[in-house]
């Protein structure tokens, strides 16, 4: 009984012991910083600062004296932070005659975006709920029309619209230009809220009829409330779409009412007087606040609103 | 709607009617009509009004022999093409990098998308400062000691359409990801642990079974890419304006130049014409695809 083999017959009768004995058990702790996880997110991180270079450049740039860049290198931060670019960039700055810097274009873009967004999305959300609702004999011709228009390039159809908003006393003023964005969103949007609509459940549409709701009773009542976050995702793709928009801005609008990004564009790339790009990254800094505080603001629904943009396709 | 049978054809569902004449109006006056009218009028010697004295083919003919409409489209041919790919491939890339069940995923994402929520102009006028010759990068690299390091593709016109396809690429790869991402995250679990058991190493399971699977989800990028592309405008006219010259000239702003600046109707509309039939060659094999998948299902 007492050989050394018994001994480990014996631990074999005891539980505990033979686990030890048998080694280490459960799945192998991964280390923290394996060789896999360190390659991962090595790329990520270099990536993601290639990402960000740009942004970072922008703004220190903006910080900067004209004198600190000619010397140093776009990279470096600032030596002394001087806050004037901005200022210049935003009430002083000339384009052409104006001498009101880009809070001129900031204003107009306001102006423009705030009525387009507002417009499109309720002709849109009527559309579509048309469709999924009250489909009436045509309806889907028209709508097929509508999502193969969208693929056809803004150029063929920006004359024929000039024509138009001519006719109707529009060209050359905001008013014009917001009803521009309005067809040219129609596409997406209609497209969004339809399939949004349609996956709200029939019995509901039902029950309201009987009730004695109408199309428009029915819109307001229970479809609008219950479609918030499309509206939310609507307002995203268009408040971004309609700030960033260049080609609308430059040919439908006036000099005096040129959205913010065509002013900045005239602001930078002005052949006259000397070069500021202190003033010229803080100008382009405060045209990209706007969509980049909606996207951050936004988080998530800003991708689902790309989603969105993708079923398009 | 059955429920109406009392009232006339045309007064049923009138609301709905009422509501959709802003769609209706869109797509046959400004869709259609809007086209046919271009297309009509490509065909006249229209110059700073239109009018209808039909000229044939000759601004076709006029248009493939200026040597500025041949430029935007080379450079609309190789930017087209290597944003397809690099598009592609670094937002795959991307995508994969992203599903790995990495920590801080919406950080990255934020960070990855961020620069699409910026307008081309933006985009144009940062990547033009990054590339200018004399502070930029090139100067960076100089001032560390190599003192021949050359990397100005925006005053080089052998080179500029790189430099703008690097802005474009620093602004759409993040959409592609996030298209991307979505494909990826469709694919079943069941199929990698499949491919685990059955010992298949991780990149030829991506390149055999799951890029294959995700053929749907490509093409759709594909399209949505190319239809970018196509329109492709602010980027070079913030980025350098179509210059050095014209080495950086894109169809879209010929279109723009010659009907709003050269007072050459005809030639605008010709030149229009000419991109509704490049994206025409690009979406009727994708619609084909897609309807007879949609048939078949």
């Amino acid at each position: 009984m007492a050989d050394p083999p018994s001994l480990e017959a014996a631990a074999s009768r005891l539980p505990a012991v033979s686990r030890q004995l048998a080694g280490p058990r459960g799945p192998k702790p991964r280390p923290a910083l394996s060789r896999r996880n360190a390659f991962l997110y090595g790329t990520l991180i270099v990536l993601a600062l290639y990402y960000l270079l740009p942004l970072y450049v922008m703004v220190v740039t903006s910080l900067k004296g004209m004198p600190e860049i000619r010397l140093g290198n776009i990279f470096s931060p600032p030596v002394e932070i001087t806050f004037e670019p901005w200022v210049k960039a935003w009430s002083t700055v000339c384009t052409g005659l104006n001498c009101d810097g880009l809070s001129r274009g900031f204003w107009n873009s306001v102006r423009i975006t705030v009525p387009s967004v507002v417009l499109s999305i309720a002709i849109a959300s009527v559309n579509g709920y048309a469709l999924a609702n009250w489909r009436f004999k045509g309806a889907n011709i028209f709508f097929t029309i509508l999502i193969v228009g969208s693929f056809v390039p803004y150029q063929v159809m920006i004359y024929p619209i000039v024509i138009i908003l001519r006719e109707i006393g529009l060209y050359g003023s905001l008013w014009g230009l917001v009803l521009v964005h309005s067809i040219f969103g129609m596409p997406i949007l209609t497209l969004l809220f339809r399939n949004y609509f349609t996956s709200i459940p029939e019995e509901l549409f039902r029950a309201a009829r009987v009730d004695g709701a109408g199309f428009w009773g029915i819109y307001f009542k229970i479809m609008m409330p219950m479609s918030l976050p499309i509206f939310v995702v609507a307002v995203i793709i268009q408040t971004t779409g309609i700030w960033n928009d260049f080609l609308f801005g430059v040919i439908y609008t006036k000099p005096d009412l040129y959205p913010m990004t065509v002013q900045l564009n005239n602001i930078v790339n002005s052949t006259q007087g000397v070069k500021e790009y202190n003033v010229n990254m803080a100008a382009t800094i405060l045209t990209g606040v706007v969509p980049l505080f909606v996207y951050f603001a936004s988080g998530k629904l800003f991708v689902r609103g790309i989603a969105a943009g993708a079923v398009k396709g | 709607m059955p429920a109406q049978k009392r009232r006339s054809r045309v007064l049923r569902n009138l609301n709905a009617k009422v509501a959709s004449v802003p769609m209706i109006l869109t797509a046959v006056v400004v869709f259609v009509g809007g086209t046919v009218w271009t297309i009509v009028y490509s065909f006249t010697d229209s110059k700073l009004l239109p009018r209808l004295h039909f000229v044939g083919l000759e601004q076709y003919a006029r248009l493939w022999v200026t040597p500025r409409w041949l430029v935007a489209i080379k450079n609309l041919a190789i930017y087209g093409a290597l944003s397809l790919t690099f598009s592609l491939v670094i937002g795959f890339l991307l995508a994969a990098l992203m599903d790995q069940k990495i920590r801080f995923e919406n950080t990255f994402r934020t960070i990855f998308l961020y620069p699409f929520a910026l307008s081309f102009i933006v985009t144009g006028l940062v990547w033009q400062w990054i590339l200018n010759p004399t502070f930029g990068i090139q100067s960076v690299v100089r001032s560390l000691g190599w003192t021949s390091f050359t990397f100005d593709p925006l005053y080089n016109s052998d080179i500029v359409i790189y430099g703008i396809l690097i802005a474009g690429l620093w602004q759409g790869t993040g959409l592609v990801m996030c298209l991307l991402l979505a494909g990826l995250r469709g694919i079943d679990e069941d199929i990698w642990k499949a491919a685990r058991l059955d010992g298949i190493p991780v990149w030829k399971t991506y390149l055999f079974i799951v890029i294959p699977m995700m053929r749907p989800v490509f093409i759709t990028t594909l399209v949505i890419i190319t239809s970018g592309i196509v329109r492709v405008y602010d980027l070079v006219v913030a980025q350098t304006s179509g210059g050095p010259g014209i080495s950086s000239e894109v169809p879209a702003k010929y279109v723009y130049d010659y009907m709003f600046l050269a007072q050459n109707l005809g030639q605008g509309f010709a030149a229009s014409t000419m991109m509704l039939i490049t994206v025409i060659i690009v979406i009727v094999p994708w619609a084909y695809l897609q309807f007879g998948r949609a048939r078949r299902g």
